[in-house]
C-alpha cells in the first residue's frame, strides 16, 4: 500500500514533524493530545484508509447488521437485500440520533426512535412519518427531496470474508490497499471458510497507538509475555519473519517452530525471563495441531488502522482496534473456526483462547503495558521514546528483536497526518 | 425435602460460595482449585456470547489441572497490578436433583487498585453444578456469565 500524503499539511500547526526521519524518536504527545486526536478521525479514519469493521460470517443473512465504529464514528455494517454488503453513519439524518440501537441484529428497516424516520439497509431513506402533513395542514415543504436524506453511506468491500470501509474516495481499492505483501499473509489464514465464534472485548486507558506499537514490536513477545519462557514454549531460536509494508502502516510477526529448540541464549545471558523448573499440568492448551504448511505459533499482522490478524497457535482472532478518546481504546477480540472443524479442533481453539485476549496467558501484560506508557507519559509532550533496536540494518527482517516495524509505522503514521517535513525543516533553520 | 431440609441445604451452598469468595478476594488462589472436584469446568464467558450460543471465552478450563495452572502462572509468569477483589453474590436459586445442585446467583467485583481506587469491575451470573464429596460440597461446574462486556485493562485473577 502506497497511500497519497495528505494535502492538509499546511493548516496543520499541531503536529511538527518527528525530531529524526526515521520514525526512532516518537514525541510524546501524540499519545495524548486531544488536538492530534481530532486530527487523526479526519486524515486517518475519514483519509485515504479502510478500516475493518467485522467478518463476513458475522453477517451470514440478508437483513443482518452488527454495530460499530470507524475511528470513534458509530457506523453500521449490514447485509442487504441481494446479499451485498453495505455500511452507513449511525446518525440520523433528521436530528443526529443514532439510528441502530442494537449491536447486532437482523431488520430490512432501521427506525429513528425520535421521530421514526425509517431507513433500508443500506441506509436509504424510506419514510417520514406526517410528510404530508396531518388533516389539512402542510407537512413537510414540497422541496424536501427523500432521496437526497439517507445516510452517509461508505465505501464497502470485503477481502477473504474480512468487511472493511472507506470514508474517502481517494483510498485505493481495498486489495491493492492491502498490497502485494500483506495479501499472501490474510490468504493463509483466510483460505477457507471461516464460521465465527465469538467475541471479547477489553477496555485500555491507553491511546490506540500505543497497541498499534505492541502489535509491531516481537522484541517485547519473550521479556514482557514470561508465561512462553516460564513454561519453555517461546524460543529465539525460533525462525521469524519480521518486516513492515512498503507503506510502513500495516506488517507481518511470523513466528514459526524450528527443529533448534533450546533455551541457551536465555541462559547466557541471565534474562529474568528464563526459570527453569515450572511445567504445566496440562499443556493441552499449546497443543498445535498443523494446519498450513508451516508450523507457525505466530501470526501477528495489523492491517492499519483498525484490524490485526492473528493466529497463536490455532486460536485465530481478528482484533479490531478503536479509538475511544485520546488516552482509551477498545479491544474487540473476533474468535473464528474453521467451517470444517473437527470438534477435536474446535475444542482446542476454545481451549486456546485462555492464551489470548484479556485473560490471555500472552496477552494481558499488552494493556498493563501499554498503560504504564499512558501514564509515563502524561506529561512532556515534547520528550520522546527511543526506538533503536536493529536501526543499523532496516532491511534485515529475520529476527523478533527488532524495533524496525515500530520505525516503519511512524514513517508511514506522519505521511498519513500530512506532516510537510520539508517545510517543517526549513522553518527551523 | 422439608423446610429445615431445604433452609439447611441454602446454608450449605452459601459456605461454598462465601469459602470460595473468601479464598479470591484474600489472595488465598492456591486453595481456589481445592473447591472444584477433578474432573470439572470453570468458565468466564461474556453475555453477549452466551445469549448469541457462541463459545468464545475469557477464560475455559475443563480440569482441575487446568485451574492449578492458572494460579501457577498468575504467580510465577504473568505481570499485572496487584488489585484486590470484593464479590457481592445475590438471588441465590438452586435446585437439587440425586446427583447434583444446580443454582444460580448474581455477583459484582468490586476491584480496588494499588492506587485505592475502587471501581465496578465486573457484574454476571454464577450458573454453578455443585457435587456432593468427602470434603463436602464442591464445584463441578462454575460458569461465570458476565455482563460487563468490555474487560476493564486485563483480567488476571478468576471471578
Amino acid at each position: 500500500m502506497d497511500l497519497p500524503a495528505s494535502a492538509h499539511a499546511k493548516d496543520m500547526p499541531t503536529l511538527d514533524a518527528f525530531p529524526r526521519q526515521d520514525g526512532s524518536r516518537v514525541p510524546y504527545k501524540v499519545f495524548s493530545s486531544e488536538e492530534i486526536y481530532a486530527l487523526e478521525q479526519e486524515r486517518i479514519y475519514r483519509g485515504p484508509t479502510w478500516s475493518f469493521l467485522g467478518l463476513e460470517a458475522e453477517i451470514p443473512d440478508p437483513g443482518d447488521y452488527k454495530s460499530t465504529f470507524v475511528g470513534d464514528t458509530p457506523v453500521v455494517m449490514t447485509r442487504a437485500e441481494d446479499g451485498t454488503l453495505a455500511a452507513w453513519v449511525n446518525r440520523c439524518a433528521h436530528r443526529g440520533a443514532i439510528v441502530c440501537r442494537l449491536p447486532r441484529g437482523n431488520a430490512l428497516t432501521h427506525a429513528c426512535v425520535y421521530h421514526q424516520w425509517t431507513y433500508g439497509t443500506r441506509g436509504n431513506l424510506q419514510g417520514v412519518p406526517f410528510r404530508r402533513g396531518q388533516k389539512d395542514m402542510t407537512g413537510m415543504p414540497a422541496d424536501f427531496d427523500i432521496k437526497a436524506h439517507g445516510l452517509p453511506r461508505l465505501r464497502v468491500d470485503s477481502y477473504r470474508g474480512l468487511v472493511f470501509a472507506s470514508f474517502s474516495d481517494a483510498a485505493p481499492s481495498l486489495p491493492d490497499y492491502l498490497g502485494p505483501l500483506m495479501r499472501p499473509y490474510i490468504d493463509r489464514i483466510f483460505h477457507k471458510p471461516i464460521i465465527y465464534l465469538g467475541c471479547t472485548r477489553q477496555f485500555s486507558n491507553s491511546n490506540w497507538k500505543l497497541y498499534m506499537e505492541n502489535v509491531k514490536d516481537p522484541y517485547h513477545a519473550s521479556l514482557l509475555h514470561l508465561f512462553h519462557t516460564t513454561f519453555n514454549i517461546f524460543r529465539v531460536g525460533m525462525k521469524a519473519t519480521c518486516q513492515p509494508d512498503p507503506g510502513g502502516l500495516h506488517s507481518i510477526i511470523f513466528v514459526s517452530k524450528t527443529e533448534d529448540e533450546n533455551a541457551d541464549g536465555y541462559k547466557a545471558q541471565n534474562i529474568r525471563s528464563y526459570d527453569e523448573g515450572f511445567r504445566l499440568e496440562d499443556d493441552s492448551i499449546l497443543a498445535m495441531h498443523q494446519e498450513y504448511e508451516e508450523l507457525t505459533t505466530n501470526h501477528i499482522q495489523p492491517i492499519f488502522p483498525q484490524l490485526v490478524i492473528q493466529q497463536i497457535h490455532n486460536t485465530l482472532v481478528a482484533r479490531q482496534l478503536l479509538p475511544k478518546g485520546p488516552d482509551h481504546f477498545e479491544l474487540v477480540f473476533h474468535f473464528f473456526g474453521y467451517q470444517d472443524d473437527t470438534p477435536e479442533l474446535r475444542l482446542t481453539r476454545i481451549k486456546q483462547a485462555n492464551l489470548v485476549g484479556p485473560a490471555g496467558y500472552i496477552s494481558m501484560e499488552d494493556t498493563e503495558a501499554t498503560e504504564l506508557v499512558q501514564r509515563g507519559t502524561a506529561r512532556d509532550g515534547d520528550a520522546h521514546s527511543i526506538i533503536e533496536m536493529s536501526r543499523a540494518a532496516p532491511d534485515q527482517t529475520g529476527t523478533t528483536i527488532t524495533e524496525s516495524l515500530i520505525r516503519a509505522f511512524w514513517v508511514g503514521y506522519e505521511r498519513l497526518m500530512g506532516v510537510d517535513r520539508v517545510a517543517a525543516m526549513g522553518q527551523r533553520s | 425435602m422439608s423446610d429445615a431440609e431445604r433452609l439447611l441445604r441454602r446454608l450449605e451452598i452459601q459456605e461454598l460460595q462465601d469459602l470460595y469468595v473468601n479464598v479470591l478476594d484474600n489472595d488465598r488462589l492456591e486453595e481456589w482449585p481445592g473447591l472444584f472436584v477433578e474432573d470439572c469446568h470453570y468458565e468466564v464467558i461474556p453475555k453477549e456470547n452466551e445469549d448469541a450460543g457462541l463459545p468464545a471465552p475469557v477464560i475455559f478450563c475443563d480440569n482441575g489441572r487446568m485451574l492449578r495452572d492458572r494460579v501457577l502462572s498468575l504467580r510465577n509468569a504473568n505481570i499485572y497490578e496487584k488489585v484486590t477483589y470484593r464479590h457481592f453474590l445475590s438471588g441465590l436459586m438452586w435446585h437439587e436433583t440425586a446427583s447434583e445442585i444446580t443454582a444460580q446467583s448474581n455477583y459484582v467485583v468490586i476491584n480496588t487498585s494499588q492506587a485505592g481506587v475502587s471501581t465496578v469491575y465486573q457484574a454476571g451470573i454464577y450458573r454453578d453444578r455443585i457435587v456432593r464429596t468427602e470434603a463436602g460440597l464442591r464445584f463441578k461446574s462454575k460458569r461465570c456469565i458476565y455482563d460487563t462486556l468490555r474487560v476493564q485493562t486485563l483480567l488476571a485473577i478468576p471471578i
